[in-house]
């Protein structure tokens, strides 16, 4: 007997199966299929058994493109969440004017494209004609290779992203300090503490649960580092700045090697969610 | 004494911090409008002011085009998404029905795949349904999002039972009571919804320059990009700028006008996502 609430419900629902059995579930069988092929989309697949892994784990290139992606992350997101927090801190003091001027401007960068915000950038850490070095200079200091280095560019590339979401983690961390009593902190006047070990004894312990969110959030999103390095640098200099996800869209439009692209693909679904469980497991016990 | 230092310090730390996030914006524009060996330097007034740089990327790419394609995409998509969320959001927050909890949960492991994974056979995809340089392949793989499912169904479990209980002894479809009975009454969710939607289709370039070859088919930032990117430019840093003003307006438009919207909007998407 089926009753009409049950008829409503697999109707209403019918968009989502549809969309899940093309988007979701094809997609991947699919990828778990190509892994184990040769396939160029012009001719026929090849079975391969395991060559795209053996080939993956003997690739210079794609463990280049891991470590600097980890490199990019390294940086990013200590200094990210050290910014956002100190900021969200500052904003979240009770008697504080011109709150909501401050959080819409640190916001700009996070709603504006990332092309926008890259191609900016480009033109400020150009070696020769770009604005960072000029001022640099101005003030006597050397100039910095930023983007012609192969070991000053990624950390560029992690300054510009981290300056590009900071507002996003501010805005989150701030809604996560507001919901903290503030009687906890009036009971910490009266007991003498100071606002340094008020900071580090009732703001972080408080905040910890947005605190790992974010974490998550920018981890999973520096893993997706793609449009900066393709418009900045395109990967380099000498492949410095080649992220996961600009290889695999290389092995993939560049030279159409399918079967390794997907054998990619899911290599790094499994280190980004090995990653994600280690901070998670890390972190909650930490702190 | 020390209080008062530690305000002021923290004022000068808040002050130091928005030149830095606005500071680069303002060089931006000014610099769309100096002279090319003038952007090098810091100054925002530039000494002269020309619109050449605006006149080269209206001439050399279709960027009137590439702007109504964007809108025409994200705004699909944000159409789709409200409408068909709204259907899945309503059907697991308000009926009862033999695998809804299945289906949640299938959700739930969706959306911890990276695109990473679906990427090359959504490619695929695209090329046998023939929808590679066209509109279809940006607007169908993104009309259905799984956090709009989420955020709305979240929105319409608080909605009273008894309301929709009465509709239906009134007679009115179940689609009658997600449109026009649930919907006038959960403004702030579709809002949310809708802003995240827009923003994220609106500055998507990855998928674009995949599925989309053909230059007047372009997206804005997919133009934008392979015009600054391209030898198009000739290196002139103006040009390049002036185009990537062009795409950041109307989202600074748009953000300007529901400033608060935004900000609340990608808040509640962070915790919830």
């Amino acid at each position: 007997m089926i009753t009409r609430e049950e008829k409503f419900g697999w109707i209403l629902s019918s968009p989502y199966i549809i969309y899940f059995v093309i988007i979701s579930a094809f997609p991947i069988i699919f990828s778990l299929i190509l892994m184990f092929m040769r396939w160029n989309m012009l001719s026929s697949m090849q079975f391969i058994g395991l060559q795209n892994f053996i080939t993956l784990f003997q690739d210079p290139l794609f463990w280049k493109a891991l470590l600097n992606t980890f490199i990019f992350l390294i940086i990013h997101i200590p200094l990210q969440i050290c910014l956002a927090l100190l900021i969200s801190a500052l904003l979240n003091s009770p008697d504080l004017i011109w709150k909501s001027f401050f959080r819409s401007t640190f916001f700009i960068p996070v709603v504006i494209s990332g092309v926008v915000v890259t191609l900016l950038w480009k033109q400020l850490y150009s070696t020769e004609t770009g604005l960072l070095n000029n001022i640099l200079l101005g003030i006597n200091l050397e100039k910095i290779p930023w983007l012609t280095s192969t070991k000053v560019a990624m950390p560029a590339i992690a300054i510009m992203a981290t300056w590009k979401n900071l507002g996003l983690y501010i805005v989150i961390l701030l809604a996560g300090l507001q919901s903290i009593p503030r009687s906890l902190y009036e009971a910490a006047d009266i007991d003498g503490a100071s606002k340094i070990q008020q900071f580090f004894h009732i703001t972080i312990p408080m905040v910890n649960p947005t605190l790992i969110t974010v974490i998550v959030l920018s981890t999973i999103g520096g893993f997706s580092l793609f449009i900066e390095p393709y418009i900045m640098t395109g990967g380099g200099p000498l492949n410095s700045t080649l992220s996961t996800n600009l290889y695999i869209y290389q092995q993939a439009f560049s030279f159409y090697k399918m079967g390794y692209a997907a054998t990619l693909g899911f290599m790094m679904a499994f280190v980004i969610f090995l990653v994600v469980m280690l901070q998670r497991k890390y972190i909650e016990r930490e702190i | 004494m020390k209080i008062k230092f530690l305000k002021y310090l923290s004022y000068f730390v808040l002050v130091i911090f928005s030149i830095t996030f606005i500071y680069p914006f303002l060089w931006m524009i000014s610099a769309t409008l100096k002279p090319e060996i003038e952007i090098q330097y810091p100054n925002l007034i530039p000494s002269e002011i020309s619109l050449k740089s605006y006149y080269n990327v209206f001439m050399k790419i279709p960027i009137g085009r590439s702007f109504f394609n964007s809108l025409f995409v994200s705004g699909a998509v944000t159409g789709l998404v409200l409408i068909f969320s709204s259907m899945v959001g309503y059907a697991l927050a308000q009926l009862k029905f033999r695998g809804r909890e299945l289906l949640f949960s299938i959700m739930l492991l969706t959306m911890m795949i990276p695109f990473q994974v679906t990427l090359i056979p959504m490619y695929v995809l695209m090329v046998k349904f023939g929808w590679v340089n066209t509109y279809m392949s940006l607007i169908f793989p993104a009309m259905i999002s799984v956090f709009g499912i989420f955020l709305l169904r979240q929105y319409f479990k608080a909605f009273p039972k008894e309301l929709i209980e009465a509709a239906r002894l009134d007679g009115c479809s179940e689609i009658y009571i997600v449109f026009k009975l649930v919907w006038p009454n959960s403004i702030p969710g579709l809002v949310t919804v809708g802003i995240i939607t827009f923003m994220n289709s609106w500055n998507d370039v990855l998928w674009p320059i995949i599925v989309i070859r053909k230059q007047e088919l372009m997206t804005m930032p997919q133009l934008v990009t392979l015009f600054a990117t391209g030898g198009q430019a000739d290196a002139q840093m103006g040009t390049i700028l002036a185009a990537a003003t062009l795409l950041a307006i109307p989202v600074v438009i748009l953000y300007l006008v529901f400033q608060r919207q935004f900000i609340e909007s990608m808040a509640s998407s962070g915790i919830k996502g």
